[in-house]
């Protein structure tokens, strides 16, 4: 009996100094110009919007409350990179199904096609549910409006393919809307990277505090 | 004696299990055609089709050369799904690049693993190009 407690002394010994040798923790940090104000640092948050999703549903910073979520801009008819997004979102999809803490938010930025109808038939190809994965329209000055707050870009260009212009970027927003990070949506390599991001985040905001 | 020749062909076995008898077509795969149709070529949803097992390109296997090519706008049915998403054409791909990658998807996913020699592919394209 003495032997077995010993034993679990010396482990328990181990352990501990085990814990102590480990590398400080990768944390994420908050993206964008931070600004001080009256001695406070105050970082960037993701502006307030509205949008319509594919169930005709209205979506806010209110569908996202105390949620992280990953943006994105594509539109429907887009022949170039927005199907590879697309897979990568669903890998994302897919990987956090069972997590509510993860959303998806894709901002169309064709508003005259890519109407509500369009969006639902859309999802059902896509095979996902709305709650986890809302596809929105809006006007198109607010959509296009949000590129700045979420380090993309998003707007007309008639010279190219499909007539827009938008980076494949996917971006990581946290619970408190500041934006914690972002990946080239078009590669799976730099989406498994982003992939560990959303697991580091999880751990920082959800998990109980030793 | 007898093991020295075991050993002499031992090199040989390992090549022939070599599963990736199409390499230069698996790498354009890879770089052209997995964003979307992803690595095992099952497609997305009922947004992007599957390449394998695809009901659709065994019965236009003569129309394939020219799909990679110039890509496809028409909507399509594969294994009863209807797909209605435009694909790009791949106008990087040369006459020998759609060979290899033709061979390679008929290999790894096929029903018949339809050989395409490049005369074949050069005759197709011909048929279809400008």
């Amino acid at each position: 009996m003495k032997d077995l407690l010993y034993s679990s002394i010396l482990l328990a010994m181990v352990m501990a100094t085990a814990g102590c040798s480990d590398t400080p923790e990768r944390s994420l940090p908050i993206l964008g110009n931070r600004e001080v104000v009256n001695g406070d640092t105050v970082y960037p948050t993701v502006q307030a919007f509205s949008f319509v999703d594919q169930d005709s549903q209205t979506v806010n910073n209110a569908s996202f409350d105390g949620e992280a979520y990953v943006v994105d801009f594509f539109f429907i008819h887009c022949p170039t990179i927005c199907p590879k997004v697309k897979v990568q979102c669903k890998r994302i999809y897919d990987r956090f199904l069972d997590n509510p803490h993860v959303l998806l938010l894709s901002h169309s930025i064709d508003v005259r096609n890519d109407t509500v109808a369009a969006l639902h038939r859309y999802a059902e190809k896509l095979e996902i549910k709305t709650a986890k994965w809302h596809l929105v329209t809006g006007s198109e000055d607010e959509i296009y409006g949000m590129g700045d707050d979420y380090f993309s870009v998003a707007r007309k260009d008639t010279t190219l393919p499909g007539g827009f212009d938008h980076s494949g970027r996917l971006i990581l927003v946290d619970k408190n809307r500041h934006v914690r990070s972002f990946c080239d949506g078009t590669d799976p390599k730099e989406v498994d990277r982003f992939m560990d991001d959303i697991d580091l985040l999880l751990k920082e905001q959800y998990s109980p505090k030793k | 004696m007898l093991k020295r020749l075991l050993l002499l062909l031992l090199p040989l076995v390992l090549l022939q299990c070599d599963a990736n008898t199409y390499p230069d077509g698996a790498a354009a795969y890879k770089a052209y055609c997995a964003g979307c149709h992803v690595e095992g070529g099952t497609g997305l949803g009922t947004l992007i089709p599957p390449v394998a097992g695809s009901d659709y390109m065994a019965a236009n296997l003569k129309k394939l050369p020219c799909i990679i090519r110039y890509g496809l706008k028409d909507t399509i049915v594969v294994n009863g799904v209807v797909y209605s998403e435009e694909m790009v054409g791949i106008p990087q791909l040369n006459d020998v690049d759609i060979t290899n990658l033709l061979n390679y998807i008929q290999h790894e996913w096929g029903a018949q693993d339809h050989h395409y020699t490049l005369g074949d592919v050069r005759q197709l394209l011909s048929e279809c190009g400008e």
